[in-house]
């Protein structure tokens, strides 16, 4: 599992990685009342932001974390977005995406930077 | 957070596990770990315990020593009917600019020999001002200190505050009574700001955690957040001071002229005589420009204040606060629009985030209330 700065976490299979959030934004975001996601088969670049999440405090986005096409989107939050803090790291899901240059999750934190990072 | 000031219970909300936030001055609870949703639905289904101490709490007495003399003179600066609410009695009010805006809402208690008003904690220096100029004349203006204010609310709110105080449950909505606890006076109010039954209770500083704790000791009480009080009141269609109303909103506009009784009315019998009233009482028969209605957003996304409201490519309105509802199970909002789209059912577009979705006038509130009558 490789994590980004924004609290996504990525499960890397093949060229192709699953994107969700973490279990502490999905806790700091509170309940999650819905998820607006990205079209499948669109290109995204590196920061674009491409999913909405409203909680019930408030608005909040998540960026495409590497360049690369969306293949597939979890439309079950689209009627269940509670199961973002049900179950962040499994059923909840955003998206999968092609990646376009693998080199580009090298940058990325392991769990135990990540660990460190929200101390 | 050090310029911040704490309520009596900071110390019980962080051991209950409370998230704080600033909220108008005052280090207060934005949510416990049962979290805003479940915090709202307890409260629709049982009972919440809010901590509200950051609002103010004034008496108003005559310096004649009589009630009606202090009515007479608040109704110099609100456009209610004060010396008609009877002893025991409370009603809702604000105070008016010259412009016909709304300078704040606040409830005002007769309480036989004063009257006793709460008014919003971001606004209580100003209307205290606000009264000292105007009213010093007549009256006295005494901020209470070294009281906390707590609110109990939901369907169970009855038998939790009964339990402590049992003449609780001889009060009906919008009375106003002295109880004894603890061998000290508690002032309560039956009324709130969920749209559900409920009471409003000051209590002295000193005994304050210990009211809370007997309080939340009972099953049927969970501590409630700032967050879940927002979604109720929404649902309950009741104005946020600052978002909802302000200086700039007038009542007709604002949809608050039941606020206003018959006696200050055009043809009433205290027509007028309050800040503004040229404007407010024109509104009533010429109607007002815009109005706030209630909104309900279709699908899922919420609209939040700021949200803009278009017919065709004509912007005709703005959302002033909207979020999620949980008893509603859906998006709810409230906001302004032209007069000729405030008819109920009517449908507009909202837009967020570059996109237009629609959304429909509708009804408040958006859940029914359950007051005690």
């Amino acid at each position: 599992m490789k994590y980004t700065e924004d609290h996504e976490w990525l499960r890397v299979d093949g060229d192709v990685v699953v994107v969700g959030i973490t279990e502490h934004a999905s806790t700091s975001l509170g309940d999650v009342v819905f998820v607006e996601l990205p079209e499948a088969e669109t290109q995204v670049a590196k920061g674009d932001e491409i999913v909405v999440i409203e909680s019930v405090k408030a608005a909040s986005d998540i960026s495409a974390p590497v360049d690369g096409e969306i293949v597939e989107v979890n439309d079950a939050l689209a009627d269940n977005p509670g199961l973002v803090n049900e179950d962040p790291l499994g059923a909840a899901w955003f998206f999968k995406m092609k990646v376009e240059d693998m080199s580009q999750l090298d940058g990325l934190m392991d769990e135990d930077a990540y660990e460190q990072m929200i101390g | 957070m050090s310029d911040l000031q704490r309520t009596s219970l900071f110390e019980l909300h962080q051991s209950l596990g409370a998230k704080m936030v600033p909220f108008a001055g005052y280090e207060m609870p934005v949510q416990y770990p049962l979290g805003v949703m479940k915090e709202h639905l307890h409260t629709r289904s049982a009972a919440g315990l809010f901590d509200v101490s950051h609002m103010g709490q004034v008496i108003l007495r005559a310096k004649s020593g009589s009630v009606g003399d202090a009515a007479l003179a608040l109704e110099t600066i609100v456009p209610m009917n004060i010396l008609g609410l009877g002893e025991g009695r409370q009603r809702y009010a604000f105070f008016t600019n010259d412009q016909g805006g709304i300078l704040d809402d606040l409830m005002v208690a007769n309480k036989g020999d004063h009257l006793f008003l709460v008014v919003n904690a971001a606004c209580k220096d100003a209307d205290i001002a606000h009264m000292t100029a105007s009213l010093s004349d007549t009256c006295d203006v005494i901020p209470v200190s070294g009281r906390s204010l707590l609110a109990v609310q939901g369907p169970a709110s009855e038998a939790a505050v009964s339990q402590l105080m049992s003449a609780a449950a001889d009060m009906k909505f919008m009375d106003v009574a002295e109880l004894e606890w603890s061998g000290q006076t508690l002032w309560l109010s039956r009324s709130g700001y969920t749209g559900e039954d409920g009471f409003e209770i000051s209590v002295p500083d000193d005994i304050a955690v210990d009211f809370a704790k007997a309080l939340l000791d009972l099953e049927e009480v969970e501590a409630i957040g700032l967050g879940a009080r927002d979604s109720l009141r929404l649902e309950a269609g009741l104005c946020l001071y600052g978002s909802d109303i302000d200086t700039q909103t007038s009542p007709v506009e604002a949809s608050l002229t039941w606020a206003i009784q018959k006696a200050r009315r055009a043809g009433g019998e205290r027509e007028g005589g309050f800040p503004g009233a040229d404007r407010i009482l024109n509104e009533f028969s010429a109607g007002a420009k815009r109005r706030r209605v209630g909104l309900r957003p279709e699908g899922r996304a919420p609209m939040r204040g700021g949200t803009p409201l278009f017919v065709g490519d004509t912007q005709v309105g703005e959302v002033t606060s909207g979020g999620f509802g949980p008893s509603v199970e859906g998006p709810v909002a409230m906001g302004y629009v032209d007069s000729q789209y405030a008819e109920t059912g009517v449908e507009l577009t909202g837009e967020v985030r570059g996109k237009r979705h629609p959304v429909r006038v509708a009804d408040l509130p958006f859940v029914a209330a359950n007051f005690k009558r």
